[in-house]
């Protein structure tokens, strides 16, 4: 009997593992926006020093923002039984190369601006199934490398509609560990795929609404709790768009909405002409730095529903004619 | 034959009625529907892939159209979700965007005129002066996308910067820049005509059907 399942689709962690270290690197761009302050480190270019490629500085990213968390815990990579990490890019080479040079056990992942989330819920499962003590989880993603491979090269003199994302710049990492106080991870939800047909690579957070809405009921429902349980309901990168058609989406159903917010909203200045809002791996994996530190200096919030959306984007099946399959999973983070 | 295929080809046609209440259905019936067609879809896969020949030509056929239904169910709360998100995204300005792609537009087609004034005023002939101004734009264009510029000019322009020379001339540098880091025979070589590529297939193809009315109606 699945005794940790509750519900449909919600994991319910007996020792609830915790987040104990945290750190993330960001771009140019997002070092001008209001979190700025949050983060650990600011590039000053979209290349990162002494690196020729905007690959190579993705990877750097990752692998430096690993390595800081790591850091500021005093352990080393080594001391991690398993390393679970994505981005955006084919293969996903960002992570594999920072698996190569971290060498721990590794498990890719790839839920496209999922991942972050979906790390956790894996990271936490290994935990709490008494698989692993200490597991890292990272996600990261690059403005330029993203461009050029998901749109079109970035010197291109082209117009982006209104409802276009800005693919954020930048890399997160955590350090999980079995037994620990501070944030802690009490449940999960892994979302269902969610495809109303939305098509416009530049409509992404349109695209991610159903799947967010969709795994945020099932959640609710599955612990029979009412949004007002939570301090905080936050997506990943649904941006200004996609966040209006989930409070569209959750107040037809008769949800209340003053307690949902975006991160990919939350990223940017709205002088900073990015249009719809953040988007990309990156994004909750930096912004979500930011609300750990509410959490656990500022007391803000007590208990947040972070809920990571991922746009399944593929310029292959986009040429053919299909619709962007939207996916999303949720993890419960509480300040104990 | 297989003694489901009518009792399967049944449940089709009565699934097809339900189809146009689906909006308005309750969560729980729609994922007894689904799980109907996926049962129905199962079992006529195994016996297609039990069976050869004929029979499974015919298995084949029924398969699909369980298939077909399932995209139908599956584009059913799309397209009541797209007329519900619509007004919900924001409109571009359309008057400004014309206004802002037909001065800057405009402009450059005027420099493109000074040019060949200069051109035709140093001495060259009609035919050689205009290849020397499209020449000349293009490097103005291409030089622009070196430093960067082209694409801030693009952002404000719009259809201004994209459609004439220049726009074009962005489209190759661009590309030449953004894989000049793969190499120059799989990186520039293989990927600098992947913005501009369908613009020379196409109007090579059209200026072959143009000059054929040319020869034919001459």
């Amino acid at each position: 009997m699945a005794d940790k399942k509750v519900g449909k689709q919600t994991l319910q962690f007996a020792c609830a593992p915790a987040i104990t270290s945290w750190a993330s690197i960001v771009g140019p761009m997002e070092g001008q926006g209001p979190l700025k302050e949050y983060f650990d480190m600011v590039l000053e270019d979209n290349l990162a020093p002494g690196e020729q490629s905007w690959e190579k500085t993705e990877q750097k990213l990752m692998q430096h923002s690993m390595e800081l968390a790591l850091e500021k815990v005093k352990i080393l990579p080594g001391d991690l039984d398993f390393y679970f990490a994505g981005d955006l890019l084919n293969q996903i080479i960002t992570a594999n190369f920072t698996a190569r040079f971290l060498s721990i056990p590794f498990i890719g992942l790839y839920g496209a601006c999922s991942t972050l989330a979906e790390g956790l819920c894996m990271g936490s499962i290994f935990l709490d199934g008494g698989f692993a003590e200490k597991v890292g989880v990272s996600a990261s993603s690059h403005h330029d490398t993203a461009e050029r491979q998901l749109r079109f090269p970035t010197e291109q003199g082209s117009q982006r509609p209104l409802t276009a994302q800005w693919t954020v710049t930048g890399a997160g990492s955590y350090v999980l560990q079995k037994t620990g106080t501070g944030i802690v991870i009490t449940h999960a939800t892994i979302g269902k795929i969610q495809d109303l047909g939305e098509s416009n690579a530049n409509n992404m957070g349109t695209a991610m609404a159903p799947a967010a809405c969709d795994t945020i009921i099932t959640h609710l429902q599955d612990l029979g709790r009412k949004i007002h349980d939570y301090d905080l309901i936050i997506t990943g990168d649904l941006g200004e768009v996609g966040l209006a058609v989930l409070k569209e989406l959750l107040g037809s159903k008769g949800y209340a909405t003053d307690r949902v917010s975006d991160c990919g909203v939350l990223i940017y200045e709205p002088q900073q002409d990015v249009h719809s809002g953040g988007s990309g791996c990156g994004c909750s994996a930096v912004v979500l730095n930011y609300l750990l530190d509410e959490m656990l200096y500022k007391k803000k919030y007590y208990r947040i529903f972070f809920v990571g959306t991922g746009a399944l984007l593929s310029p292959t099946s986009s040429f053919q004619g299909e619709s962007i399959p939207g996916i999303a999973h949720g993890v419960v983070l509480e300040y104990r | 034959m297989f003694d489901e295929f009518a009792a399967i080809k049944k449940r089709i046609k009565q699934r097809e009625k339900v189809l146009k209440a689906w909006a308005d259905m309750k969560p729980n019936d729609k994922t007894r529907i689904q799980q109907d067609m996926q049962k129905d879809h199962q079992s006529v896969l195994l016996k297609e892939a039990q069976v050869t020949g004929d029979e499974r030509q015919q298995i084949f056929s029924l398969r699909r159209e369980i298939e077909e239904q399932e995209q139908r169910f599956q584009q059913a709360d799309g397209i009541a979700f797209q007329k519900r998100v619509k007004k919900l995204a924001p409109k571009p300005n359309i008057v400004k965007n014309t206004i802002l792609a037909f001065l800057v537009g405009g402009a450059i087609c005027m420099l493109g005129q000074i040019i060949y004034d200069l051109f035709a005023n140093s001495g060259l002939t009609e035919k050689n002066a205009s290849a020397a101004t499209a020449a000349a734009l293009v490097f103005g264009g291409a030089f622009l996308t070196g430093l960067g510029v082209y694409d801030v000019l693009g952002k404000f322009a719009g259809a201004g910067s994209i459609v004439p020379i220049t726009g074009f001339a962005n489209s190759v540098a661009a590309s030449a820049l953004e894989f000049k880091r793969e190499g120059f025979i799989y990186g520039v070589g293989a990927r600098l005509f992947t913005v501009a590529g369908p613009v020379i297939v196409y109007g090579t193809v059209v200026s072959i059907f143009i000059g054929l009315i040319y020869y034919l109606v001459r």
